[in-house]
């Protein structure tokens, strides 16, 4: 009754009892979405036309896959009331792991199977053994922060220092240089029919296999947070442990097996950079996207939709950046790369409204 | 007579501690047992033995005649035993449904091989638990969230919770605590329903006149001993009280009548926020005069703490003033409001009370270490703090191995203590005693009590806030009842009757 002044978009919202459904969320990003595109074409001088949006939409998608994934480990961390700060180390290890069993499965296998059978095949395994180093290291972060009930952010921040540690170390001695060819990422996936729907075909349905993955993943994660007994569990140990304990639920158990699947999850955003987007590994190369899935996790207030959402907008903002720096090199990059973040500000503050971490996250459990 | 549960000489030990000590414990088919105790007795380590929470050293427990052990509280519950805790179990941002069938969740038949990964029957669990809610007359909505609902209906909540899985027997621990005397009669009636239908239940109490008032059975625990039963029929209040602390305990305080003076405080028409930004406070006017008790009464969460708050300092009112001995205190900072003769003692001692991990000897001085005689200039007179750790300790009975003590080992009854030793061993004027007896035993309690009017007959105001209707109508000599942020009215308490209150605590207007 006392509230402090409202945002105009929100009033709006409440006059039209509109507040907090998901749809609305969307339906004013679909309008910033259009609003942006209109100062696009101002600064670039109307030159981005039809052709220019479905490209710049289908990168936004392609670059939203790892901060998706990074997101929904934060998701599946958390709402068991564990803080993951470390799905970039995480992600890091994967990319690495992945790039590494990719090429030397390639070389292993190219002479008894044929060169595009093996490339098939050694993607896939480069891609199980670069989710499985990420649960290993998702598991020791279980095992320190449940187990002996560290500080969950230093054990985060220490994952991450060794995964820059150990890539670095591993690249040097063995990837740096003298490098056979590799099979190269994963070919583009056109889905019949689907694909060639006029604009939403080229955005959605012809991408490579991680982003279908990421879609489905964060339907079922959606699917297992909120209709099923193991997310109502899960819930619970992340708002108030003591109380699922009570009624005879393994805290200890539910968070295991959730940061270990956040782990997977790491993983496959780590295996993005080396599998389907480029064909090298480098150093650092996670480049802060597991902060930035962090951030879109609490955008998307720790709900999986909210959190491909949360992607998408960055995403979004790289998309619009290449666009400018295709048709205006004079600009400084640094500026539209601003964007992403700006609008998060905006609206976080104004459409979205305060965001609350699970009650219990970040505090391990005492019996 | 058959036996629902029966524990047989359960011994529990922590370290340093014989929390259990053989004790046992019967309890018959469709009886309301009462079980009291002070703090510490060693009641509620006996309840979370027969739930599961802890493994008894020794000892037997057995269902309906069977011996069976009890390693978690899987197996109680899969024993039929329910449990509602003091502080209830739920977990606010979900709905009353989820949090009822969380751990026992129902699934859509189809969905049922796929485990935990199943799809949750919300529907169907919702029905079961309206089935529930009106065999046993517990008003509840499966689709509310539980954190928008009030206590009382958490509570509720809470049983259906435990008869959603089962259970033949409940255990109640300290449930009218939270309650209006009303609410409290309502869940008797519902209890009474209950033990009809044959269930039984285990109700854990220090009010005594609720024991007396619903019990069949009662059973009484001092210093991790059972000491005694008791039938309600022969039992009093004053019988029972000696058997929970081992001597001749005052019930009633004895006070001779208030000799009102000037007035100390004054509050005209004051409005105070909460952190929430809410009106908590709504226009609030009221005097106290030295040498009278005036008592705030109403269910916790009514404006009180943040009137407490306002009157010693610690938040500011948006609207209206407030005077002491006719000075104006409406911006003062807490340390003005201690220099104008007020004492303060906090609703939350270990939050605002006490700095836990200071000694005894610091935190007697926390409001007067900066003068004399306690500091020359910038240099703390040591010696000087160390004599007043002493008396004080003498004083106020606090049972504490030595002044350099850290407070946040103490039990609650001494660091209540201490904060009382600090805030009355001074010269005051005023004493603000917000919930000053809140979870303390009734020794501690007497104790309390007993300063609380010695300060008044020395000639303080007293503004006592409490929700403990028992206290209020022993200590004032005015009452004001608090509900949503107004106060209704403010009765004199010779006249003033438990029903009349309780009305007015539910928000009824009832100006006689």
């Amino acid at each position: 009754m006392n509230q402090q002044t409202t945002s105009p978009a929100r009033a709006i919202g409440q006059g039209l009892r509109l507040k907090g459904r998901w749809w609305v969320t969307a339906l004013v990003g679909l309008m910033l979405i259009v609003v942006l595109w209109l100062l696009l074409n101002l600064i670039i001088g109307g030159q981005c036309d039809g052709p220019c949006v479905v490209g710049a939409l289908a990168q936004t998608l392609r670059v939203a896959t790892p901060i998706a994934f990074a997101a929904l480990c934060g998701v599946m961390c958390e709402r068991s009331g564990v803080v993951d700060i470390g799905i970039e180390g995480k992600m890091l290890m994967a990319a690495m792991v992945g790039y590494a069993v990719n090429l030397f499965a390639y070389q292993a296998l190219k002479d008894s199977m044929g060169v595009v059978a093996a490339g098939n095949l050694s993607r896939w395994l480069a891609m199980f053994a670069g989710v499985l180093a990420a649960m290993v290291l998702a598991a020791l972060h279980a095992v320190v922060s449940i187990e002996f009930k560290t500080n969950q952010i230093i054990t985060g921040t220490v994952i991450n220092i060794l995964a820059v540690g150990l890539t670095g170390f591993l690249y040097r001695q063995f990837l740096a240089e003298h490098l056979p060819a590799g099979p190269g990422t994963f070919p583009i996936i056109n889905i019949p029919i689907l694909s060639n729907i006029p604009i939403i075909g080229p955005i959605l349905f012809q991408q490579k296999p991680l982003t279908y993955i990421m879609l489905i993943t964060v339907v079922v994660i959606q699917y297992v947070l909120f209709h099923t007994p193991w997310g109502l569990r899960t819930r619970a140990v992340g708002e108030h442990p003591r109380a699922a304990d009570t009624v005879g639920v393994n805290v200890y158990k539910i968070r295991y097996i959730n940061v270990i699947a956040g782990g997977l999850i790491a993983g496959l955003a780590g295996v993005w950079f080396t599998l389907e987007a480029v064909d090298v590994f480098n150093p650092m190369m996670t480049n802060g996207l597991g902060f930035i899935g962090l951030a879109a996790m609490i955008f998307g207030k720790w709900n999986p939709f909210g959190a491909l959402l949360g992607a998408l907008i960055f995403g979004l903002g790289n998309g619009v950046t290449s666009t400018i720096s295709i048709f205006r090199p004079d600009i400084p990059s640094q500026l539209p790369q601003m964007l992403p973040y700006l609008l998060t500000v905006v609206i976080l503050t104004g459409v979205v409204g305060r965001a609350t971490a699970p009650a219990a996250d970040g505090t391990p459990y005492e019996k | 007579m058959t036996l629902a549960l029966q524990a047989a000489g359960i011994t529990k030990r922590f370290p340093g501690v014989l929390a259990n000590d053989k004790v046992d414990f019967d309890l018959a088919r469709g009886e309301i047992h009462a079980l009291l105790g002070e703090n510490g007795a060693g009641k509620s380590t006996l309840m979370n033995i027969l739930y599961g929470l802890y493994q008894p050293d020794e000892g037997q427990i057995l269902v309906n005649g069977q011996p069976i052990a009890i390693t978690n509280p899987h197996d109680a519950i899969a024993h039929g035993i329910g449990m509602v805790h003091q502080h209830f179990m739920l977990v606010p941002p979900l709905t009353v449904t989820e949090n009822i069938m969380l751990g026992q969740e129902s699934v859509l038949k189809a969905s049922r091989a796929l485990g935990q990964l199943a799809l949750l029957d919300r529907r169907g669990a919702a029905q079961r638990i309206r089935e529930l809610s009106q065999q046993y007359g517990l008003e509840v909505d499966p689709d509310a969230t539980v954190r928008d609902l009030p206590v009382g209906a958490q509570q509720r909540v809470e049983i259906v919770k435990a008869l959603y899985r089962a259970a033949e027997i409940l255990i109640l621990d300290e449930p009218t605590a939270v309650l209006t005397p009303q609410e409290a009669d309502d869940l008797f009636v519902i209890m009474r329903g209950m033990v009809k239908t044959g269930k039984s239940i285990v109700f854990i109490t220090h009010k005594l006149r609720e024991v007396l008032a619903v019990a069949d059975q009662i059973s009484v625990m001092r210093g991790g001993k059972m000491v005694g039963h008791a039938n309600p029929a022969d039992a009093t209040s004053e019988s029972l009280a000696q058997l929970m602390v081992g001597r001749q305990v005052l019930l009633q305080i004895d006070k001779a009548d208030p000799h009102p003076g000037q007035v100390v405080l004054k509050v005209s028409d004051i409005s105070v926020r909460d952190d929430r930004q809410h009106m908590a406070v709504d226009g609030v006017s009221f005097e106290v005069r030295a040498g009278e008790v005036l008592g705030i009464a109403g269910v916790q969460g009514n404006g009180q703490t943040e009137l407490a708050e306002a009157v010693t300092g610690l938040r500011h009112p948006v609207k209206g003033s407030m005077s002491i001995l006719g000075h104006d205190s409406t911006h003062a900072t807490p340390r003005h409001v201690i220099e104008a003769g007020a004492a303060h003692i906090p609703e939350d001692r270990q939050k605002h009370g006490l700095v836990l991990s200071f000694s005894v000897r610091d935190n007697l001085v926390l409001c007067t270490y900066y003068r004399s005689p306690f500091a020359h200039g910038v240099s703390i007179n040591f010696p000087m703090l160390e004599r007043n750790a002493d008396d004080l300790i003498r004083m106020f009975d606090i049972r504490a191995p030595g002044s350099d003590t850290l407070v946040g080992t103490l039990s609650g009854g001494n660091q209540q203590k201490v904060i009382v030793a600090r805030e009355l061993a001074r010269q005051v004027k005023l004493v603000i005693a917000n919930q000053p007896t809140r979870g303390l035993d009734v020794g501690s309690i007497e104790f309390i009590h007993g300063r609380i009017i010695q300060a008044r007959d020395k000639g303080a105001a007293v503004l006592l806030v409490s929700a403990e209707l028992d206290e209020i109508m022993s200590l004032s000599d005015r009452i004001a009842v608090m509900y949503k942020g107004r106060i209704l009215d403010i009765i004199d308490a010779k006249t003033a009757s438990r029903e009349q209150l309780g009305l007015l605590m539910a928000g009824v207007a009832s100006r006689q």
